[in-house]
């Protein structure tokens, strides 16, 4: 029986011919890259749910308005403008072609691509809402996610990705190596992270974060269960995040995603643990948090590292994050309700950084050599790794600083002190979220 | 008639409701509520940033009762309220000046029922 079925798979198979797999192989390109799209997209619910996990119940209308306008104004914005710049050819700065589908053939790996990276770019505009959650003004919300989707994203997602279509960046052609960022944690959660700092900074802290002597007060999230499924919701999306990335329907998928899991359960295990040493308790939501960290942080690696490259990624992101997050809380007393700058920002770059430790493609078979220092690599690829992380940061928290001050000048940014306490939903929006009145 | 004011802990309210019912009491009213009393504060902690928690979450049961009702029912709330800590909460017994039952226009004891 088992040779009347082998005998029979020959025969089918001597009459694939070899354009049929490539057609099929195109297939699969686009059904692969679709669904890691598709998953993307839903982080939106995700990152809705821990924003409003971690706020409270009067504002929670508030960010569902604002996940939904982000992207649905984002989608339209990086449709017309910042796809062009980000993957059109570029003059070294930013791409100046491919605007509202000029370069589509009008075969589906066009429209595959542009979907693609349209909710790569929403997630980086998504980043910065839950850091200025419960205090700015609907409208100024908008007209910033106009910005980030449609030209700050873009031009700096140029520099380091520009190649995957027609543009070419210079992060992409250093001496020392192309810059790797392999999923965006710097391209995209970096950046967003360095922009929500500045708009954390530039908004102040929500009244009653910290009290008038200085002391650090907690204002509590208003659903917990919300946030940690908003965690699962995220977990889930990135094995599109990154092992989409490929946007090939390949093996190299399964490793990535892999590699994913691992640094994602390191950071949510030394997260707790750090918790557990400095508060005698594992706290929930920096747990939750963990998780997040190692995800972002091994999504610049995610092709090019070890298993062990891998769990220390995670492992380290995870107490970055713990750190990073008392830090800025109390010590630098900058409000970021959800976490997103040390989420984001501060283990995005670790992660990319570590690319120039931990890369081992040899190791892995999939290149000649290896590029991590810890790997024989030198030090090379972590002087690209610097320079890209760098730019990113300082091109990230000045144009955010530019963007939001204008805002506030121009038509203010924050929402008046009684909206504040009110509750922005019934202010804002004209309903509560979790109906109350009589 | 009498009215019975009782603050219990919140998960002792199925064991207080199985004796009044047992002694054939069934109307009454239950209010979540928060109070303070000689318990210690609890200390949360939110994102390392610590709370203290001074009200701590409370059962009120209110009962209107005619007078030879009025055992059984503090009897009930006591066996089933106490646990011997501080924090089991107190019964307080006033008298009601009239009652009438909005369905009928029934008044005074008939209407306690």
């Amino acid at each position: 029986m088992k040779f009347l079925l082998t005998s029979l798979l020959i025969l089918a198979a001597q009459n694939v011919f070899a354009d049929d797999l490539q057609t099929i192989q195109h297939n699969l390109n686009v059904v692969w890259t679709c669904l890691a799209a598709f998953m993307v997209f839903f982080m939106q619910a995700g990152f809705a749910l821990v924003e409003m996990g971690l706020t409270r119940s009067k504002n929670a209308i508030n960010i569902i308005m604002k996940n939904l306008m982000d992207f649905s104004i984002g989608s339209i914005l990086f449709f017309f403008l910042g796809y062009g710049l980000m993957f059109g050819q570029s003059n070294g700065l930013f791409g100046t072609t491919d605007f509202m589908l000029s370069g589509v053939t009008g075969d589906s790996w066009s429209y595959t691509f542009i979907l693609f990276q349209t909710v790569f770019a929403a997630t980086a505009a998504t980043i910065v809402s839950g850091a200025m959650a419960e205090r700015t003004i609907f409208t100024s919300y908008l007209i910033y996610s106009i910005f980030i989707t449609g030209i700050i994203y873009p031009i700096s997602g140029s520099w380091a990705w520009g190649s995957l279509a027609n543009g070419s960046g210079w992060l992409e052609n250093l001496s020392s190596g192309a810059f790797i960022d392999f999923a965006g944690s710097t391209v995209v959660h970096s950046l967003g992270g360095w922009l929500a700092l500045a708009g954390a900074i530039t908004i102040g802290p929500r009244r009653g974060k910290y009290g008038p002597d200085g002391s650090v007060l907690a204002i509590p999230g208003h659903n917990i269960p919300f946030a940690a499924l908003g965690v699962f919701i995220l977990w889930l999306a990135w094995f599109g995040f990154n092992a989409g990335s490929t946007t090939l329907g390949d093996g190299s998928i399964g490793r990535i995603a892999f590699m994913t899991n691992i640094s994602a359960v390191c950071g949510a295990i030394s997260a707790m643990l750090l918790s557990w040493i400095l508060y005698k308790k594992p706290d929930a939501t920096m747990s939750l948090n963990g998780a997040l960290a190692g995800l972002v942080a091994i999504t610049a690696g995610c092709a090019n590292v070890s298993w062990e490259g891998a769990a220390i990624i995670g492992l380290i992101a995870g107490l970055l994050v713990v750190s990073s997050i008392i830090f800025i809380d109390s010590k630098l007393k900058i409000d970021d309700p959800v976490g997103a700058v040390s989420v984001h920002g501060v283990c995005g770059a670790w992660g990319t950084l570590a690319v120039g430790l931990f890369g081992a493609e040899k190791a892995l078979g999939i290149a000649e050599a290896n590029s991590g220092l810890f790997y024989g690599g030198g030090f090379s690829q972590l002087l690209s790794q610097l320079i890209g992380v760098g730019t990113f940061m300082a091109y990230g928290f000045l144009s955010g600083l530019i963007l939001f001050k204008t805002i506030k000048k121009l038509r203010g940014l924050r929402v008046t002190e009684e909206e504040e306490y009110v509750g922005l939903d019934i202010q804002e929006h004209g309903l509560e979220a979790y109906y109350e009145s009589k | 008639m009498k009215m019975i004011v009782a603050i219990i802990q919140p998960d002792k309210l199925s064991r207080v409701k199985k004796l009044l019912y047992e002694n054939n009491i069934k109307r009454f009213f239950v209010h979540d509520c928060y109070g303070h009393s000689d318990e210690d504060s609890i200390i949360e902690r939110y994102r390392g940033v610590e709370m203290q928690v001074d009200l701590k979450k409370k059962v009120r049961i209110q009962i209107a009762v005619n007078d030879h009702y009025v055992e059984k029912a503090v009897n009930a709330i006591l066996a089933g309220g106490k646990s011997g800590k501080i924090g089991d909460g107190k019964i307080f017994v006033y008298p009601i000046e009239n009652c009438y039952r909005i369905a009928s226009g029934e008044e005074g004891e008939i209407a306690i029922g």
